[in-house]
């Protein structure tokens, strides 16, 4: 790993890291946030009639919208907190990649149906 | 040769919007593989930054103008439920109709084992798809904040092509499946 991805090098550039970590971690929040409410919906029938905020998208249009709420949101909030400081970049990769791994298998049919309420 | 309103937003939804996502990754792919201060001179890296950038947030555009037009103007004529309870309105149906949404006509079985198109394809589609937007817009933003040091920071280089064929890998998913639910079952 180190010899082919080197964190300390995105360390390397003339302005402050925070705003890289602040959009890195923020993606992995909505990839992960669109899992959960995916496998949530399908498990609890009461999460699944929440999120049909419209009746001709489904719950579908729940789980995008709160998903792109908590993408767009945790980037604004992160920036805010971040814009001058220099963040450790790797635990931030690591943590958005997990989160974002989680993500995916929260979209997973064969995963998120397993959950699915009778 | 026409083509009906639902026909003309399912054109732009895949092959106008998702086809342009899909085929400029290519080239954005290309160009940030390339992007090497032993390859390019100081004034070719600044000409294929300001082009990278252009192009990746070109790109971010794009796949959210994809999703919002899948999920929002064509998923709804998909999911109608026009068949009934019992699916009476697919009996006998080759393909979707007035009486047969396609996602009742995949679900009814009527013509063959389709059930799966939407149990699987369809599912992961409509989710996995909105990840690429996301990832695109991370990849736009890396370009844009790290500039040319892009071309001498070869870490930073190796995180925005990872984020961006993260980013082609979901929306080729979801494309994929598209097109072959279209095959199988198409919004008419």
């Amino acid at each position: 790993m180190s010899e082919t991805f080197d964190t300390r090098e995105l360390h390397e550039i003339d302005r402050p890291t925070g705003p890289i970590a602040a959009a890195v971690l923020a993606t992995g929040i909505g990839a992960f946030v669109l899992g959960l409410l995916t496998t949530l919906s399908e498990a609890s029938t009461g999460i699944h009639d929440f999120l049909d905020f419209n009746t001709d998208v489904g719950p579908l249009s729940g789980k995008t919208i709160l998903a792109v709420v908590a993408y767009f949101g945790s980037w604004a909030i992160l920036h805010a907190l971040w814009r001058r400081q220099n963040r450790d970049l790797r635990p931030i990769l690591i943590a958005a990649a997990a989160l974002t791994a989680l993500g995916i298998l929260g979209t997973f049919p064969t995963f998120f149906q397993a959950f699915a309420s009778e | 040769m026409e083509l009906t309103s639902r026909e003309t937003w399912t054109l732009i939804h895949g092959l106008i919007l998702g086809t342009f996502f899909l085929l400029a990754f290519a080239g954005g792919l290309a160009g940030l593989w390339s992007l090497r201060t032993d390859y390019v001179t100081e004034a070719g890296i600044a000409e294929r930054v300001r082009r990278l950038k252009l192009g990746t947030t070109a790109m971010a555009i794009a796949a959210w103008l994809t999703v919002i037009t899948g999920t929002w103007i064509v998923y709804p004529w998909y999911r109608e439920a026009l068949a009934g309870e019992d699916g009476a309105g697919c009996q006998g149906a080759q393909v979707p109709g007035d009486e047969c949404s396609p996602r009742d006509f995949l679900l009814s079985n009527a013509s063959g084992n389709t059930e799966d198109w939407h149990k699987f394809a369809m599912e992961w589609k409509e989710h996995i798809a909105w990840l690429s937007p996301m990832l695109a817009t991370l990849a736009a933003f890396l370009v844009l904040y790290y500039g040319p040091a892009l071309a001498r920071n070869r870490t930073a280089r190796l995180l925005v092509l990872t984020v961006f064929t993260a980013a082609f890998a979901t929306a080729a998913i979801a494309g994929l499946f598209g097109a072959l639910i279209t095959k199988t079952a198409p919004i008419t």
